[in-house]
């Protein structure tokens, strides 16, 4: 009981304060029946840190690791190499151990921080304004959905095949409960995105089109004719984008007239941690700031003039208004933004187009030599760093058996669609710097047995 | 009771502006430095990341390589450093002192909680890793499981919510598919007006009609009012126990037999279960549901923000129509769930609410937490978290008011109100003080149902003399706000920034920044 600071003399010190006779006496409130007269059976008594180190350890053990094996998996996570500096300044208490931002005077770092983040953000993605973090990318993808049904007043949102189908059934799910009306498909194993078929399926009723960039296939395509078409019938387009890094390499989804862009920020920053916590992106255009769910950091200045920032037009949370918020959401991910907004200030514009492209390249390379392998066909005509691999058997049995040679090959397309078993044979493959040409090869030539 | 008021200063203490320090060129004050932004330091030429030069292919992008400037200023390893190190410098945190947020539990954050959050077996694994190789990790998540339904005392646990708001949307998701598999549709939550602020939100979010209870002088739910209300088109009742008065509902039991009587569920706001953990289960008083946020009962850090994790206990009732995925063991393997299967207890599930499982990351560090105290130490939590608020509360309730301060113990946090301060001092003025004294301000303005709010939550970890010179700091404030004392209306004098302008950051939202020479250029 090490973090419990209080001696049992400060104890009775502080009950002839209070006047009570003993602790028990202060739960008198608590109804007879209810109070537990002794600790709870069967879980054990407190142990010492070299003992629960131990314990986390050996649970920690059982675990492959991505860095110790090939590691090729994506699927709307991503593993990147995140500097030692990342890690080492989000660790400082100031930070670490900081609460919301409520009292802005003793508040700068983490409001400066946000402000920063905010501007990153909506750079990256090509919008005005970014908020300040939501939790992760589905849930985010969630709050675009509610957010175009406020502004259209309309209650059809139309998700592309491509779209994560983790985040189409968080989407179903909150559907049920709000009335939403969602149009979705799985997608078909074709290079080419559904595009055309989203721009058919728009009409008068039609709230946003959610699209993915680049796709869960990894397939990319030009968004622009997608936005026209659902501006002309007054619908949104919010774009989905689970690799920001991506966006080092490719046209931003708000240059191409996205009005609401989300997005999975885990890849910048954060890392794995089997998946969580993660980090929402949320930006939009300038003229829907008052109808974006989360929090906002602004600038103003101080009694004295300086500058200086604070948690503004919070009329849209749920602490003023209640039941009239934008969103119940009352917590960011400030801790991942932080990490991701230092990462990214590491990379600067230079290093984040270096990284892009080496993703790129390496996945060019990977793609060309998997698509060698007998029994294996590429699907994609495009994309950046994650791509679909065709195979002659079931893909998620083979996921199994190359993660018993001590190879992570990849995601199913069954796994991630079990209702749809004409793309069982669907293996997504992710590339990142991590992937050494070594991996490339050792995935190569495991699916080659399995295939054979 | 008074004899250990003794001794505490008793007379204002005013504070001059006499002694102020002259300028400084740089603006900095020597150890407390100015840090421009990274858009005014960093240029888009500059990266502090070395990679290897990519292969050179055939660019497979399509049409839609980047070509405009992104605007991404970047600075050098060590100009990065020092600039999140200086702004580090402009945050008060619970590693430099005590953080007294009421509802909010700010306490000691263990670093072993840390080190084992980032051993690569946890850090470093995929959501969708092969099941075969991603065992250790499930099986924290069914330890911790199984600890947080024994705590509680319900039948099982939901790990997926995000935070406590989303762990109250998944309660609320539950209790709603439990009323639509028997065909009941019922459209109203009732909510008292000393629950959390989120709670209206999320019943708003689900499609409820959402409808206050009022509180009873004495600060809890009025359980006349309540019974009244109670009938067929009402769903739930949210409520949030210990409640925001830092008072524990007595009547808890006969709520619950009352609300199932009529046929709804209970949907308890478990923010506040570091009170009772280990000494009260909330099985035991009728609750079907309730979050527990992971980051303040088992203390994994607040980060400025966030993240936090809401996993949910569900009773026996609500069980079924448990989110997916969800963790179940099978003989001495664990097994990710990740599709709506016919079998077992979770055949119904409303769906899935995130993109993966939950937050890896706040589990293994709430586990660890739990590990090292144990069911004796977590038991001593309650108590001495109980304590250190009623000492509070004593200490102090002859200088502030307490409205409920009559009407039995505290739990784990003390409620006051700016009753009794001079004409045009408000309880603002206090907290800001309190900045100048070295101490994060208490929770300002809520609940709602005291007017001029403070309440006050010193944690269990605590000590008694960290809480001795907070009783005295609040005790000088609360004299000088009562003698009319004007330099404490114009604190903080020694924080970073004085009062900042929230008027006019929120009539002119400057949410991002601008190049001067551009914004002036478009002007």
């Amino acid at each position: 009981m090490r973090y419990l600071p209080l001696t049992d003399a400060d104890r009775q010190d502080m009950l002839s304060v209070i006047g009570a006779a003993s602790i028990d006496d202060l739960f008198v409130d608590v109804p007879a029946e209810a109070r537990l007269p002794g600790k709870i059976g069967g879980l054990p008594d407190h142990a010492s840190e070299l003992a629960v180190e131990r314990h986390m350890a050996a649970l920690a053990r059982k675990n492959l690791s991505a860095g110790e094996a090939p590691f090729f998996l994506g699927a709307g996570a991503y593993r990147h190499h995140v500097p030692a500096s990342v890690d080492h300044l989000i660790q400082r208490g100031e930070f670490l151990t900081a609460y919301t931002p409520y009292q802005p005077e003793i508040a700068q770092g983490t409001l400066q921080v946000l402000f920063e983040f905010q501007t990153q953000v909506a750079r990256l993605l090509g919008c005005d304004v970014a908020n300040a973090s939501m939790y992760d990318g589905s849930t985010a993808c969630w709050e675009a959905i509610g957010m175009a049904r406020r502004i259209t007043k309309r209650g059809k949102a139309i998700l592309s095949s491509g779209l994560h189908p983790h985040y189409v059934s968080v989407a179903n799910t909150m559907a049920k409960f709000t009335g939403d009306t969602l149009v979705h498909e799985a997608p078909t194993l074709d290079a080419a995105t559904d595009i055309d078929a989203l721009i058919a399926g728009i009409d008068k009723d039609t709230s946003c089109v959610v699209v993915q960039y680049p796709d869960i296939l990894g397939r990319i395509a030009d968004l622009t004719p997608l936005a026209e078409a659902a501006h002309a019938a007054g619908a949104l387009l919010v774009a989905v984008v689970t690799e920001p890094v991506a966006l080092g390499a490719c046209r931003a989804p708000g240059h191409m007239g996205a009005d609401i862009v989300v997005g999975e920020g885990q890849s910048i920053g954060v890392g794995l941690q089997f998946g969580g916590p993660y980090l929402g992106l949320f930006a939009c255009k300038q003229k829907y700031v008052r109808q974006m769910p989360g929090r906002l950091c602004g600038e103003t200045v101080d009694a004295a003039g300086k500058r200086g920032f604070v948690l503004t037009l919070s009329t849209r949370e749920q602490h003023i208004r209640r039941e009239k918020a934008t969103s119940n959401i009352c917590t960011n991910s400030g801790l991942c933004a932080l990490a991701f907004s230092i990462h990214m200030t590491l990379l600067g514009e230079k290093g984040l187009r270096e990284l892009a492209a080496l993703n790129h390249a390496l996945a060019c390379q990977a793609a060309e030599r998997l698509a060698q392998v007998p029994g294996v066909t590429l699907l994609n005509d495009s994309f950046f760093n994650e791509f679909t691999l065709i195979l002659s058997k079931d893909a998620r049995e083979i996921v199994r058996n190359l993660a018993d040679r001590g190879v992570l090959g990849g995601v199913s397309l069954g796994r991630l669609f079990p209702d749809a078993p004409q793309i069982g044979n669907g293996l997504v493959v992710a590339v990142t710097e991590t992937v050494t040409p070594e991996d490339i090869e050792t995935l190569a030539k495991a699916l080659e047995e399995e295939l054979a | 009771m008074t004899m250990l008021k003794e001794g505490r200063p008793t007379a204002p203490q005013a504070i001059t502006q006499a002694d102020a320090p002259p300028a400084t060129v740089t603006g900095n004050r020597a150890l407390m430095l100015e840090e421009a932004l990274i858009f005014e330091i960093g240029s888009t030429d500059t990266t502090g990341v070395d990679f290897a030069e990519a292969p050179k292919v055939t660019s497979r992008l399509g049409n839609l390589a980047r070509t405009d400037g992104i605007g991404l200023p970047g600075l050098s390893e060590q100009e990065t450093v020092r600039h999140y190190t200086r702004l580090s410098r402009q945050n008060y945190a619970i590693d430099l002192g005590l953080f007294p947020l009421g509802s909010c539990t700010m306490k000691h954050n263990p670093r072993l909680n840390e080190k084992v959050a980032r051993m690569p077996g946890f850090a470093d694994l995929h959501p969708l890793a092969p099941q075969s190789t991603v065992q250790g990790a499930l099986a924290v998540i069914h330890e911790l499981a199984e600890w947080l339904i024994k705590l509680t005392g319900m039948h099982s646990v939901a790990m997926s919510p995000k935070a406590g708001a989303h762990g109250e949307l998944c309660g609320l998701l539950a209790i709603r598919a439990a009323l639509e598999a028997r065909g009941d549709a019922r459209s109203v939550i009732l909510v008292p007006e000393s629950a959390h602020g989120t709670n209206p939100a999320t019943a708003a979010f689900c499609g409820y009609k959402v409808e206050d209870i009022p509180a009873t002088l004495d600060g809890r739910v009025d359980l006349e009012a309540l019974k009244g209300r109670l009938g067929p088109d009402v769903a739930a009742v949210m409520i949030t126990n210990p409640n925001t008065c830092g008072l524990f509902e007595r009547d808890m039991k006969t709520i619950s037999d009352a609300v199932h009587a009529a046929g709804a569920f209970v949907y308890c706001d478990g923010a506040n279960f570091n009170a009772i953990v280990g000494r009260v289960r909330p099985g035991d008083l009728g609750v079907d549901a309730m979050h527990i946020n992971l980051h303040k009962t088992f203390s994994t850090p607040h980060g400025g923000g966030g993240p936090g994790s809401g996993p949910v206990v569900l009773s026996q009732a609500l069980a079924p129509f448990a989110p997916l995925p969800f963790v179940e063991r099978q003989g001495d393997q664990f097994a990710l769930i990740e599709e709506e299967t016919a079998q077992g207890h979770h055949g119904q599930t409303f769906g899935r609410m995130v993109a993966f499982h939950g937050q890896m990351g706040m589990f293994t560090r709430a586990l660890t937490y739990i590990l090292s105290h144990g069911a004796d130490g977590l038991r001593q939590v309650a108590s001495d978290a109980v304590l250190n608020a009623n000492y509070i509360l004593r200490s102090l309730d002859d200088v502030l008011d307490a409205p409920f301060g009559q009407s039995g113990p505290c739990m784990h946090e003390a409620l006051f109100s700016d009753k009794g301060l001079a004409e045009g001092f408000t309880t603002l003025d206090i907290a800001k003080g309190l900045i100048d004294e070295g101490f994060h301000p208490m929770t300002m303005y809520f609940p709602l149902v005291v007017h001029g709010a403070m309440l006050i939550e010193p944690t269990e970890t605590e000590s008694k003399a960290a809480l001795d010179q907070f009783i005295m700091a609040l005790r000088s404030l609360a004299q000088r706000a009562k003698a009319g004392d004007e330099a404490l209306k114009g604190a903080p004098h020694f924080a970073p920034r004085r009062r900042l302008d929230e008027t006019l950051a929120a009539r002119k939202p400057i949410l991002a920044w601008t190049d001067p020479a551009l914004a002036q250029a478009a002007e």
